[in-house]
């Protein structure tokens, strides 16, 4: 119970006489309207923007609508069942889930490894800092455009500076031997800023004294990372893990923007083929099948977390 | 529009002498300089380096010619020397100015809405007992695991029996809900002591008086903060804006700039100074507000992203 809650709720036991008492009964009262009346904006547009499409989206699973419009008719279970029957459902998970997996690692270790760069507190922290968090600020197609330019196959920085070394770069995001990583690489550099400064601050509350006394029973730098660095910082890196599988898990932008899903579909992620399905296609029933295949994915990775975290905080 | 848990932000009621540690700027104590810092510090210059070469390239090719852009092989500094012709071009030809101004006044409006009906519904849900006031909290925490990608399909269908497709209230109005800022605001909410508001009730002061003059201004950190990370969230959004506008005068600057990725695929130097202008603006807010934008992204984007 919070002091407010407390404060707002009558004393126990008090009189019917007691003028305090009913100021604050006459003011609970109000309270009822005004609480709604105060989250009315928010609950309206929270009602139409979010929980009606969520619920729409689920009813317009069970039909055939059609992005023309006309065609509602209710045909059960059948784009369900088409779904689940449909390889390149399965392959565009497979390849959101190898996304997420190739992408979620660097963008763990190495955000961590920079921020303990970072943290040492070198000169020039105004400079690391921008360096690293600035692409977090660009949109996508920014982000899309310069990397395009750097992978171009004959006139982009990366196979210049490997023909220096007589090497022959590939068409980065053309071959399908290297688009995916091409892409993941793009997605390191954009995102990584945002994980850099979580590890950051969690870094800057570790206490000084532990690695003071550290210090003072003789351990050394790497001893101190391991020791004290490593362990302090699990629940940041449990959290940074969690949100950035969310994160790739629902990547959209930069693979349209960069691959278009190609070479022969071999970066396309679920969200792009729902895209394509529903708005290249115009199968909106069929698309909403989908997308609800994908939330359930979403819900037990979330729901994993929370799990985990319940019980970490259960132990300690 | 998504994510996980929302957790306890770092930031506290702007009650002076409370001061957060978190994101203090720059070093613990002053050291030596020894070889192992040395050796950081070249690891970190070459990792810093490697970052900030696709930018440098782009820039540095928005500044050629369209004939030295596409020379073989490649220049690093063309022979010809530099040229503003591609920004020129960019400005008076294309439809740059306009999209940065819809983006400009698009994310204006979602960001003040958004600030205006969470703080509003933050504060009824921290102070105000009503009635249902536990199943609307349980509400919006269980709401914040819905992707909003997964939403575009009825989403769109909503939008075209409002009629709202191809205009800018439709490309900002489903922007404007954002169940993480609630609750990150009523938590903050909770957090200031109940006692100023309890003398100004005693006086007779309204709850919206109260709520404006004691509650906003105490509270300014946490609405910066917010207010900064749905400012970017919507400045860089791309998904919704291409899905709801097809009108290339009603596009954002992330959408425009995605017409023109298909439409003049070669004309390098164009691209690039494109791209540069479209990322200038954040960039420029950023070096002016580091420290305020780092601490607002940090402090909102555990819940946000």
């Amino acid at each position: 119970m919070t002091t407010a809650d407390a404060l707002a709720a009558p004393p126990r036991g008090a009189q019917q006489g007691d003028s305090l008492a009913l100021g604050r009964a006459r003011r609970r009262r109000s309270d009822n309207l005004r609480g709604w009346l105060y989250c009315a904006p928010f609950l309206l547009a929270f009602g139409i923007f979010l929980i009606w499409p969520t619920i729409y989206g689920l009813w317009m699973s069970f039909t055939g609508t059609s992005l023309a419009g006309t065609n509602t008719e209710f045909v059960g279970l059948a784009n369900w069942r088409e779904a689940l029957g449909d390889p390149q459902v399965w392959t565009s998970l497979a390849n959101t889930a190898w996304f997420t997996v190739l992408s979620t690692i660097p963008l763990v270790v190495v955000a961590m490894v920079l921020a303990v760069l970072v943290n040492i507190g070198l000169p020039g922290q105004w400079f690391w800092r921008l360096s690293f968090f600035m692409p977090f600020l660009l949109a996508s197609t920014v982000v899309s455009q310069f990397w395009n330019w750097m992978y171009n196959p004959q006139l982009g920085l990366i196979n210049t500076f490997l023909g220096w070394f007589g090497i022959t770069g590939p068409a980065w995001l053309q071959d399908p031997s290297t688009a995916m990583i091409a892409v993941v690489v793009t997605t390191v550099w954009w995102t990584i800023g945002f994980n850099f400064l979580l590890y950051l601050a969690a870094l800057q509350n570790i206490p000084d004294q532990l690695y003071e006394a550290a210090s003072l029973d003789g351990a050394g730098s790497w001893r101190k990372f391991r020791a004290i660095t490593l362990p302090q910082l699990l629940p940041t890196t449990v959290l940074v893990l969690v949100l950035q599988m969310l994160a790739s898990l629902k990547v959209f932008d930069q693979i349209y923007q960069m691959t278009g899903g190609g070479p022969g579909g071999e970066t396309r992620p679920v969200l792009l083929y729902i895209y394509e399905v529903g708005f290249t296609g115009y199968r909106l029933g069929y698309a909403s099948a989908i997308s609800y295949i994908f939330f359930f994915l979403i819900i037990i990775v979330s729901i994993a977390y929370m799990v985990i975290s319940s019980r970490r905080s259960v132990k300690a | 529009m998504s994510a996980a848990t929302p957790t306890a932000t770092t930031l506290s009621p702007a009650v002076p002498s409370v001061k957060s540690p978190a994101l203090s700027t720059a070093g613990r104590r002053r050291r030596k300089t020894t070889p192992a810092r040395i050796v950081a510090f070249v690891i970190l210059a070459v990792l810093a380096l490697a970052w900030l070469i696709p930018v440098l390239w782009a820039v540095l090719t928005s500044f050629k010619t369209e004939a030295e852009a596409a020379a073989m092989p490649v220049s690093i500094i063309p022979d010809s020397g530099f040229t503003l012709k591609a920004y020129l071009n960019v400005l008076t030809e294309g439809l740059v100015p306009r999209w940065a101004w819809n983006s400009l006044l698009t994310s204006t409006l979602v960001t003040v809405i958004t600030v205006a009906i969470s703080a509003l519904a933050g504060y009824a849900l921290s102070r105000l007992k009503f009635a249902g006031r536990q199943m609307i909290i349980t509400l919006i925490v269980a709401s914040i695991m819905i992707p909003g990608q997964i939403l575009i399909v009825p989403l769109f269908n909503l939008m075209l029996s409002l009629n709202l497709v191809d205009t800018y209230w439709g490309i900002i109005l489903p922007q404007v809900v954002a169940a993480p800022m609630v609750f990150i605001l009523k938590k903050f909410f909770d957090q200031i002591p109940f006692e100023l508001e309890e003398a100004a009730l005693m006086d007779g002061a309204s709850r919206l008086r109260i709520f404006w003059s004691i509650v906003l201004p105490l509270s300014r950190p946490i609405l910066g903060a917010v207010a900064i990370f749905v400012f970017i969230g919507a400045w860089n959004n791309f998904l919704w804006p291409f899905i709801v506008v097809n009108d290339a005068s009603l596009m954002t600057l992330p959408t425009g700039l995605q017409t023109v990725i298909s439409a003049y695929g070669i004309q390098y130097a164009q691209n690039m100074a494109q791209a540069v202008l479209a990322a200038l603006p954040l960039i420029v807010v950023f070096m002016f507000f580091q420290r305020q934008i780092i601490k607002g992204v940090a402090t909102t984007g555990i819940a946000g992203t």
